[in-house]
This record gives structure tokens, sequence and C-alpha cells, in this order.
């Protein structure tokens, strides 16, 4: 056998293997009103552990590339693989239950939290586990005894072991989106997106909200996809940045790459940088 | 340069007046609102003659009321419990109806052929009075509690059903659309994301609409469905204007008791 030709086997086998959340996006587009692009055919392959950062100005299509990756938007065309449960699916193909199974291994962290403001921080964390039960379980709180287990071990892990039954609406803006992290994780995700998961909090929320992503991401040996406004904390805490500009990527490396005519060419002027 | 300093005030005060302006169809509306008023008044022949004779039998009327006559209480209570019961049972039922009617009705969870014929359902249901549907409900299933309990039982499904659905309308998507990521179901969906955003609102229609089924259990009897207006009616018809009176005075206290225990409800539940 040849080198190239051994070189394009191992190549066709590392693509075949499935590794838990390895995510291939082709082509990716996605019209909210036909004829006006958001997304103009983006190509991205991401796998492994690490945290992966999507910058780039406000309306570029960072929260939909997102959101089309669980399908809370549909796409309009291209392709998204991602490996769930030992299978390669596309989940631009997705639709009805076979979606709802496929969504239940990608966990997702919103910017305003979203969490169910009435329900205790314990129902919020059990929410990660209702793609696995019937509803007359969900009505009467019926959850397995793992669920539970992991429930009050993950809400030790974000350090919210003492706030199990109160509301939601009673935690502060840090504690809510560690509940929200801690919801994502439930599902044992093989995937963990965040659509700018600190934009609604202080600095150093920012920041502890951050370090939880990338360590979680590490522990759970699962690809970390996180949406964000801040440059700073980007650079400090991803592996690698991806930058976007009207709907394509334009930048795609390791954060020290990311240097200031980068930054004009995905944000664009340049008396912004400091 | 004086000029225009002199136009300046001139200007101001001319906007305020159009500011403040009626427009044409304003004044054609007040215009025919008060015309028509004084076309009635007219035209039903009310004069101060007439008023002197409706006073007078008014004075004589509320003269006979008194002393209340206190001697028929058995009457009374079997009445009122009846009332209550009426009240109570067509609560219990019209709400249990309303929560899945409810939800049908939500155009923001249904699609829309749905919604349209839940919401249409529920636009029938509040279509008609309550006294209406009384009669009709006594006609189909025969005098008694039975014709009052459907009949407010429906009158309930109209209300609490339009502001159940309303209130389904107005949640927050984003706590809908956290839970439709976990991959969670259409059902638990609902269950965990769309009721607990609604659950308190709905215990405080069903609140609201316990004290409207108590004030209307009292009436549908005057057609024969039930409660204390049987009695009520019989009285009035034979001048027992003092057992009236005690009627009368008893669901005043009834209604304002309720009240106060919903309120409480109410409290004690947060809603």
């Amino acid at each position: 056998m040849t080198p190239a030709a051994a070189a394009s086997t191992s190549s066709r086998v590392s693509k075949t293997s499935t590794h838990a959340g390895q995510l291939t996006i082709k082509g990716l587009v996605k019209e909210y009103r036909p004829g006006t692009p958001v997304l103009r055919g983006i190509n991205l392959h991401i796998e492994g552990t690490g945290l992966t950062a999507i910058i780039g100005p406000s309306g570029t299509g960072k929260s939909t590339i997102i959101r089309c990756i669980n399908r809370l938007v549909d796409p309009t065309s291209g392709e998204i693989w991602l490996d769930v449960a030992g299978e390669r699916i596309d989940m631009a193909k997705q639709s009805g239950a076979a979606l709802r199974r496929c969504r239940r291994h990608i966990g997702m962290v919103f910017q305003e939290y979203n969490l169910v403001e009435r329900l205790t921080v314990m129902e919020n964390l059990l929410t990660g586990r209702l793609g696995y039960v019937s509803a007359w379980a969900a009505w009467r709180r019926r959850f397995t005894p793992q669920d539970f287990a992991r429930a009050y071990a993950l809400l030790k892990t974000v350090g919210l072991e003492a706030f199990s039954n109160q509301r939601a609406d009673a935690l502060s803006g840090g504690q809510r989106q560690r509940v929200g992290i801690a919801r994502a994780l439930m599902q044992e995700p093989s995937l963990l997106l965040a659509d700018e998961p600190t934009s609604s909090l202080d600095p150093k929320s920012s920041v502890d909200i951050m370090e939880l992503l990338r360590e979680q991401g590490l522990k759970q040996g699962i690809p970390v996809v996180v949406n964000m406004h801040d440059v700073e904390l980007a650079r400090r805490f991803a592996d690698r940045i991806v930058g976007m500009t009207s709907g394509h990527v334009v930048f795609d490396g390791p954060p020290e790459a990311l240097t200031d005519d980068v930054l004009q060419r995905i944000y664009g002027g340049q008396g912004w940088i400091a | 340069m004086t000029s225009a300093h002199r136009a300046a005030p001139a200007e101001k005060l001319q906007t305020q007046v159009q500011a403040f302006a009626w427009t044409t169809t304003a004044k054609l509306i007040a215009l025919a609102v008060a015309g028509y008023s004084l076309w009635v008044l007219v035209h039903i022949d009310i004069t101060a003659e007439r008023l002197a004779t409706g006073l007078a039998q008014g004075i004589k009327f509320v003269s006979r009321m008194f002393p209340p006559d206190v001697s028929k209480m058995d009457i009374l209570w079997a009445g009122i419990s009846e009332s209550l019961e009426i009240a109570v049972l067509a609560t219990v039922v019209g709400v249990s109806i309303s929560l899945p009617l409810g939800l049908l009705a939500a155009r923001n969870l249904m699609p829309g052929p749905v919604s349209v014929a839940a919401r249409g359902v529920i636009a029938l249901a509040r279509s008609l009075h309550p006294v209406i549907k009384a009669i009709l409900f006594v006609k189909a299933v025969g005098f008694g509690p039975l014709a009052g309990i459907l009949a407010l039982s429906v009158a309930s499904v109209g209300f609490i059903g339009k502001l159940f659905a309303d209130a389904i309308e107005e949640i927050s998507p984003k706590q809908v659309e956290a839970v439709r990521a976990t991959g969670a179901s259409f059902m638990n969906v609902v269950i965990f994301g769309v009721l607990p955003q609604v659950l308190a609102r709905f215990v405080g229609f069903a609140t609201y609409q316990l004290d409207s089924n108590l004030r209307n259990s009292t009436m549908v009897g005057i057609v024969g469905a039930g409660g204390i207006g049987g009695a009520l009616f019989a009285a009035f018809q034979r001048f027992d204007y003092d057992f009236v009176f005690t009627i009368l005075a008893t669901i005043v206290v009834i209604i304002v008791v309720g009240e106060l225990v919903v309120n409480a409800v109410r409290k004690a539940l947060d809603v």
C-alpha cells in the first residue's frame, strides 16, 4: 500500500468512526425571508472535546447556526451531520419523533436562561430528562432514581445544592444560568450548544459560566459550541474561534491567530479595537 | 425677524387647539347618541306624572317587605343549599372541560383549524345568556337542578375556556423553546413548559367563575332550573314581599360571604 493510499484509508476510517458530538455542517443556508439569506453556505467541522467560540457582529447568523443544529430553526438547505447515540445523522433531514429523539442528545444553554420560572430548580433540571418519560410520568414528576441522583450531583457541581426546592424566579442571573447549564447536562448530551450564555450577566458571572462550560465539556468529553459577543472572553476560554461576517465564515483558527487584522475583517472598522 | 417672533406664539396656540380637537366623526357620533337618547325619552313617554305613580308604588312595595317573613326557613334553606350545589358542581364540570378546550383553542400551540374549531365551540358556549341556556336545558332535560347545572357548566366553559386560551397565548415562548430543545414530546412540553406558566391564572379564573356561578345559580330557578330562584319567583307571584325580602337578604349575604371565601382562597394560593 502506498503512503497516499494508507492516508486516504485512515482518513476514511476516521470519518466513519463515531465520536460523540462530531459535527459536520455542509453548505448550510438559511433564509427567513426568501431571497435574503442570513447564512450563505456555512461549512464547519467540529469534533473532539474543546470549546469552539463563534464570534461576529449582531445579526450575522451566529444564533441561527446554533438553532439550526438542534432544529429550533429549520434550515433552508444544507446538511448538518451529527454523531448521536453511535449513529451519524443529518439533523437537517429529521422531523417528528425522530427529530425529538435526536434533540435529546443536544444540550442547549440560552442567553436569557429560559428556565421555566414557576418551576423549582429541581423540576427545571428534570426537564432535561423529558425526552425519556411519558406524559403521565411527567405529570406525576416520576423520574428514575438515576435521574434524581444525577440532578443532585449536577446541582452540587454548579454549586446550587441548597437551592433544589427554590423556584427558578427566585435566583439571580448567574445562578439561573448555572441551572440552565445543569439542565442541559441532565440530557447527557453528545454536544453542548450555548447561545450567548453570558450576554445577560455581569463580568464575574460571565467568567464563572465560561469556566463551567469549558470544564463540563472536558469532563463529559463532548464538544461545546458557544456564540458570543465578548471577544476577550472568547480568547480566554476558547480552543478554537470561528469568526463570521454577513452569513459567511471569515476566520477559523486558534485564539492566538485572532489578530487585530482578523478582528477588523470580522467586525469592520478599527476604532473599537483597543 | 420681528414678524417671525410674533408668529411663534400664535402657531403654538394653534397646535394646542389642534391636538385636542374633536374630529368630525367624533362630533357626529356624540350628536347621534344625544339625539337617540332624547328621542327614546319622548318615545316611551317618561313624564313627571309617570315618575310620581312609579315612586308611590315603589314605596308601597318596599313597605310590604317589612317585617321580613322568617317563618319559612325550611323552604329558604332547601333552595339556598340547592343553589350552592348547582354553583359548585357547574364550576367543577365547566372548569374541567375548559382546561383541555382552552389548550386546543390556543393559536400558539395548535394548528389553525384545531384552534378555530375550539374557539368556535367556546364562542357558542358564551353566546347565549345563562337564563336562555337554562330555559333550553329545562326544555331538554326537564325541570330541576340538572338543567341549572348543565346551563351554568356551559356558561363556565364559555368564559373560562376563552380566558384560559388567551392566557396560554400570552406565555413566554422562550421557556417553551427550552423545553422543546430537550427533545420533549408535545404533551411533555405542555406539562413542563406551558402549564406552569398558566396554572396560577387558571386557578384565578376558576375562582372568579365560582363567584359568578354563585350569583347565576340563584337566578336559574326562576325558569325552573333549580335553586332558590324558584322559591323567589313563587313568592313574587303570591305577593309575599316579606318572604321576598328574606330571600334577597340571604342571597346578598351568601354572595358577600362567597366572595370573601373566594378571595381568601386566592390569597392562600397566591394567584
